[in-house]
């Protein structure tokens, strides 16, 4: 049976890493490959008037220059490798978009590259694999 | 850091400038003074017209305002007590769609408007308004606070129901929005007509209190704690700054200011809250001299009514309930049913007059600011007989800051940097109300606009150049001349928000709206 792979993608060199292995596990297994693409937002930020009223536009832009510039290239290259595949472009906070993508595609697994932070910041804010590892209802896979 | 490059310019321009010319320098503020009152005096005149009621001038503003707020909460049944939970849901995210997120939140919409109405009317104007009508006037204020909820909700409903969606997606919206396309709708004239009346005064209000004000009282501050130096030389720093954000396009100074103003807010708060606890043996006092001032003769310049009449004035001039400033800037936010961000207006005079000015006024009273008459237990009045006599002899931020400095000596450092950051935010949005009505009038346009933002920075450099007193009341009244025009447009359209409201809340009931899980 065919199975979904959520693949967390945003354009890095890991997320790259992790959409290969992806790729690979899936051709190999007759599974299908969702690729998220979350755009980093809060709705308890703080915003002037100016970027209020711009806010629209804005969002429309950078929905398209992620489509066009983060999702749409990967994509072709996951169909040229035989693999099914779909997007999804989301704002909100990662790790818990990418849960909630898991849930709504019914994915059987989340797979992610590894940022290699470390120290402080990771420490203050957390990583999106340490909060994934604790909170996602699937299988993680975390690829160095 | 905003402060201390500041601090630094400040002292350089003293010792090079200041040297050679201190008289001129004074000089140039007294002259600014005298012809600024000349010139605006009329206009105060006409909008501080007084009443005389058994015995007491009273000023039709006020009166307008508040009886302005009761219409509403009572044409809207009480709106503002019983949809408060429903308007915390609304903030917290509870009703927005998920496929939204990305958009203008109500939290969004909210904090921002906060930011423009939190300013130096919550720290100097309450100061004022305790200074010269007792502790009593607190009571008002809360009151007025209370009701002017009502008022934010009608306008701030009306304010995204009529804003102009362009279609490169930005919005515009605001009461001159609401006058020309609402009136049209209900099919009465004169839409058009008090729309340009309310962009004139709001282009004027954006220059006196959403500008003048602020640069005058944080001056006042500055020099209160780095010690007296000439008002043009904050004037000239500031409206460089300003020039640099508004004109320049350096977004980075008004989004940092933006982010760190809630928090200063809450250090704000939490500081008088200490404080408050500390001389938590002088609370009982404290609220037995609100209520009694409220009702009664306590000594100070109009007895009770008196009080009414600062606390009343104080409080629309901080909360700018019924002014319309604030249905500019809650109309960017993404929903589909206007009414939803009228109730989150709801909670903008709340937060504002409720908490933050009563914070202020309970911090004056509690420290013992106001000197009292230990024979008679009346408040003994100043040199000019206007005002409560006070400790140190301050009145304005400069009391403020001695009463939080009576407890936490190091707090007036603290509080210069609020003000100033209280003043800058406000500001930075008075300068975009000013500019959304400057463009109402003119249309958009690259040079129009800099021609306005021009006109505002000079409107900075001149507000702390010049003395109180004439700003203060030109400060006033052009704010209040919006609201002059805002509440007959109110009246004329509440009837829309009145339908908008009932069908809501039976959706409501219904389980047709509901939470997303």
């Amino acid at each position: 049976m065919s199975r979904k792979i959520v693949v967390g993608f945003d354009g890095s060199e890991a997320s790259h890493r992790a959409l290969d292995f992806a790729t690979t596990r899936a051709k190999a297994q007759g599974d299908s490959i969702v690729i998220a693409h979350v755009l980093e937002w809060s709705p308890y930020s703080f915003l002037t008037p100016n970027e209020l009223e711009e806010r629209h536009k804005r969002r429309q832009e950078e929905l398209t220059r992620a489509e066009t510039a983060i999702l749409a290239p990967v994509t072709a290259k996951v169909e040229a490798a035989g693999v099914p595949v779909s997007t999804v472009l989301k704002y909100g906070h990662i790790a818990e978009t990418l849960v909630q993508i898991a849930k709504d595609e019914d994915a059987a697994l989340i797979m992610i590259g590894r940022m290699g932070h470390s120290g402080l910041s990771s420490r203050i804010f957390g990583s999106v694999a340490g909060t994934l590892a604790q909170v996602a209802p699937v299988p993680v896979t975390i690829v160095p | 850091m905003t402060f201390r490059a500041m601090h630094m310019l400040a002292a350089a321009f003293g010792m090079t400038l200041l040297g050679a010319a201190p008289a001129l320098a004074q000089g140039i503020d007294a002259v600014f003074d005298q012809y600024f009152g000349y010139a605006t005096g009329w206009f105060v005149n006409i909008i501080f017209y007084t009443f005389n009621i058994f015995g007491y001038d009273f000023p039709w503003i006020v009166g307008w305002l508040v009886a302005g707020a009761m219409v509403f909460t009572i044409y809207f049944g009480f709106v503002q007590f019983k949809m408060v939970p429903h308007a915390i849901a609304l903030v917290k995210g509870d009703y927005s769609d998920p496929n939204d997120a990305g958009e203008v939140s109500h939290f969004q919409a909210l904090a921002t408007a906060l930011s423009g109405t939190v300013g130096l009317g919550n720290i100097a104007g309450v100061a004022v308004a305790v200074g010269v009508g007792g502790p009593g006037a607190t009571f008002w204020m809360i009151l007025a606070g209370l009701l002017g909820m009502a008022s934010k909700f009608t306008e701030c409903t009306l304010g995204v129901k009529y804003r102009n969606e362009y279609d490169d997606g930005t919005v515009s919206g605001g009461p001159m929005y609401y006058m020309t396309k609402g009136f049209a709708e209900r099919g009465l004239p004169g839409g058009k007509f008090l729309g340009v009346m309310f962009a004139i005064f709001c282009i004027l209000g954006s220059w006196g209190g959403g500008n003048m004000f602020q640069s005058n009282q944080a001056h006042a501050q500055l020099s209160n704690v780095i010690g007296d130096y000439p008002g043009w030389i904050t004037g000239v720093i500031f409206a460089g700054i300003v020039f640099l954000v508004i004109i320049g396009g350096l977004k980075s100074i008004a989004s940092v200011t933006e982010k760190v103003v809630p928090f200063m807010g809450i250090l704000y708060v939490g500081t008088a809250l200490i404080i408050i606890l500390m001389n938590f043996n002088m609370i009982g006092t404290a609220f037995g001299q609100i209520i009694s001032g409220a009702f009664t003769e306590s000594g100070i310049v109009g007895g009770a009514i008196g009080a009414l009449i600062q606390g009343f004035r104080r409080a629309a001039f901080s909360n700018e309930a019924g002014v319309g400033s604030a249905a500019i800037a809650h109309s960017a936010v993404r929903t589909k049913e206007p009414i939803t961000e009228g109730f989150v207006s709801l909670l903008e005079p709340f937060i504002d007059t409720v908490v933050i000015c009563t914070m202020t006024a309970l911090v004056i009273v509690i420290t013992g600011q106001l000197v009292t008459d230990p024979a008679t237990g009346m408040f003994v009045l100043d040199e000019a007989g206007e005002a409560i006599k006070t400790l140190d002899g301050s009145s304005g931020v400069a009391l403020t800051s001695a009463a939080f400095s009576s407890t936490f000596s190091w707090f007036r450092y603290v509080l210069v940097v609020a003000v100033v950051l209280f003043a800058f935010s406000t500001m930075i949005s008075w300068s975009y109300y000013g500019l959304k009505a400057w463009t109402y009038l003119f249309g958009e346009g690259q040079t129009k606009e800099i021609i306005y933002k021009l006109l505002f920075c000079f409107f900075v450099f001149l507000g702390a150049t010049i003395q109180l007193g004439s700003v203060l009341d030109f400060s006033d009244a052009a704010i209040f001349a919006m609201a002059v025009v805002n509440i007959i447009a109110l009246y004329f359209l509440m009837p829309i928000v009145k339908v908008e409201l009932s069908s809501y809340v039976s959706r409501l009931r219904s389980g047709e709206i509901r939470k997303f899980a």
